[in-house]
């Protein structure tokens, strides 16, 4: 699987740190996306994953150090579903429509925005779905409701925040194998999650984060009882399973759940 | 009297004309508008720039009484512009911004209207509404404002949407979301002023929040909502003016209670249809049990 970074740099952070107010939240942080980027940013709730997502979106300035993007790079974004808004009055077409804000000034969809707003959902498998309402959804279907407004932009990145986060095990699989194919497609994806395991069995390149860049790497490399406690603060066991990582919770030296 | 006597009598006079009129546009503008308010969860700044609007109106009588609309209009501009300001760029919430400001500038209104009186509408009329004395340089006032709502409403409809639903998303994909909210601003505070001279500056805000409210119950979808809460913004213009007719009562708060009287109506209709719905549902659910159906409960 590729994925890892080897293409030409489309964002590059360069020792940028960023926060609200007077709280810095990310220090020191280099990262550079490439066009073949698929990478999973891991680290504890509080840690400047979300920021460091919405550094790389642009909607959070750097304190200091840079970040650069490409001239004709198109991001999009896939918000974290707590964060959602669920009684808003909106049907899941109207949603993915918005996408395309600035290309039409007039209320009512186009034709050919029709027919793109259609053939988006078909890709995902939510046709069906049109003209519910946003709430109407279940969590995997309200995942791809917002991919599909993503891919509505046509991005070159797509940026995600926690997508695996409240769906069941067979939703969260689908859904790392539906960012597997647009990534196959020639999409650079980073995302943020709390599941380790599922990333180390899915993602070719992880990036631990707690404050500033623990470390980054494929899986094998990342995923180390050592890393782990730098970015979690707490004692990790790893195992080996089928040349896969899997990461036990080993508090106080007893074994006893599996993180996921 | 028929009912016919009951809707043509009061035609007979050209104050009502003229206040039917306002009433039923002034209705459909804050219903209009009162949708983006209330799903932005700034329900209380309608309130708060009716408000603030009412010190301007006092102010400006004070330098050039024939320009009093001018001038309060400008205040309300100016006062939802820092009120827009203040709670995006520091660290007070909205409501606490809406508080602060508009209330001082309520304050200073009082103060201004006790001291050197009014030599405009009086005070009673700003405060509850009155249909009389609508002049026609009012009524094209209206109307301008209702085109330049609705000019934006249109054109402005998909980045007003999603400044609306997904603030963040919307500047990250390319929406001027600042200058979107500004010209919102702009706009209510413009609706505000032209709509107080029938609503009141006490109840112009109730009548930002019904219509909206009672449509979201009525619709999921947003552009339906728009539509239907303009409607019935009209609506209780239309009726409340005559309410305020044959009652003897000051327009805006006939108007506000019909608007009150829709939204129980809306309420009781929506909370019987979920009891309807949840008794089907439980009936389905027994008949799936009395025929086998029902699904064995493991632990």
């Amino acid at each position: 699987m590729t994925g890892t970074g080897v293409g030409r740099v489309i964002l590059d952070v360069a020792d940028a740190s960023a926060g609200y107010d007077e709280t810095l939240v990310l220090r020191n942080v280099d990262f550079h996306v490439h066009e073949d980027q698929f990478t999973g940013i891991v680290g504890p709730s509080g840690a400047g994953k979300t920021t460091l997502l919405r550094l790389l979106l642009g909607v959070v300035e750097p304190r200091t150090g840079s970040v650069t993007r490409e001239p004709d790079l198109r991001v999009a974004y896939v918000p974290q579903l707590e964060t959602v808004n669920w009684d808003f009055p909106i049907t899941v077409d109207e949603c993915v429509l918005m996408a395309r804000t600035e290309q039409r000034k007039l209320p009512w969809a186009s034709p050919s925005e029709k027919k793109k707003v259609a053939d988006v959902l078909e890709r995902l498998g939510i046709a069906e779905l049109a003209h519910r309402h946003i709430r109407a959804l279940s969590g995997g279907q309200q995942q791809r409701m917002f991919i599909a407004r993503a891919l509505l932009r046509e991005p070159n990145l797509l940026l995600l925040d926690e997508p695996t986060s409240g769906v069941d095990v067979n939703t969260r699989h689908d859904m790392l194998h539906l960012l597997s194919d647009l990534h196959d497609d020639g999409i650079s994806i980073v995302l943020t999650t709390h599941d380790l395991n599922g990333m180390a069995a899915h993602l070719p390149h992880l990036m631990c984060v707690n404050g500033t860049v623990v470390a980054e790497g494929t899986p094998a490399e990342v995923i180390t009882s050592d890393v782990l406690e730098h970015t979690f603060g707490a004692r990790l066991e790893v195992l080996q399973h089928l040349g896969m990582p899997i990461v036990i919770d080993d508090y106080a030296g007893r074994p006893t759940t599996v993180v996921s | 009297m028929n009912i016919l006597d009951t809707i043509f009598a009061p035609l007979a006079y050209d104050f009502f004309d003229r206040g039917l009129i306002v009433a039923t546009i002034s209705g459909a503008l804050l219903g209009l508008i009162g949708v983006y308010i209330t799903l932005r969860g700034m329900s209380y700044i309608g309130h708060g720039l009716s408000h603030a609007v009412f010190g301007g109106f006092a102010a400006a009588q004070l330098f050039a009484a024939q320009f009093y609309v001018i001038g309060a209009g400008l205040w309300g501009i100016a006062s939802a512009l820092a009120i827009n300001v203040v709670s995006r760029k520091q660290r007070i919430g909205a409501d606490a911004a809406i508080g602060v400001i508009t209330t001082g500038s309520f304050a200073l209104g009082v103060a201004l209207l006790t001291k050197f009186g009014s030599r405009g509408p009086s005070f009673d009329s700003a405060l509850f509404g009155s249909i009389l004395g609508i002049s026609t340089f009012q009524i094209w006032g209206l109307l301008a404002v209702a085109v330049l709502t609705l000019l934006m409403v249109v054109f402005r409809y998909r980045a007003l949407m999603f400044t609306t639903f997904d603030p963040d998303v919307a500047d990250a994909s390319g929406v001027n979301v600042s200058r979107t909210d500004a010209m919102l601003m702009i706009v209510l505070s413009l609706t505000i002023l032209a709509t107080l001279t029938v609503i009141g500056v006490t109840l112009v805000a109730a009548m930002l929040v019904i219509p909206a409210v009672v449509a979201r119950m009525l619709t999921n979808s947003f552009s339906k909502m728009l539509v239907t809460s303009s409607a019935i913004g009209a609506g209780c213009g239309f009726v409340g003016m005559y309410l305020s007719y044959y009652a003897g009562v000051p327009s805006g708060t006939m108007i506000v209670l019909t608007g009150s009287v829709v939204f129980a109506l809306a309420l009781s209709l929506r909370s019987i249809r979920s009891a309807v719905n949840r008794r089907s549902h439980t009936a389905d659910a027994q008949a799936l049990s009395v025929q086998g159906k029902k699904m064995p409960v493991t632990f």
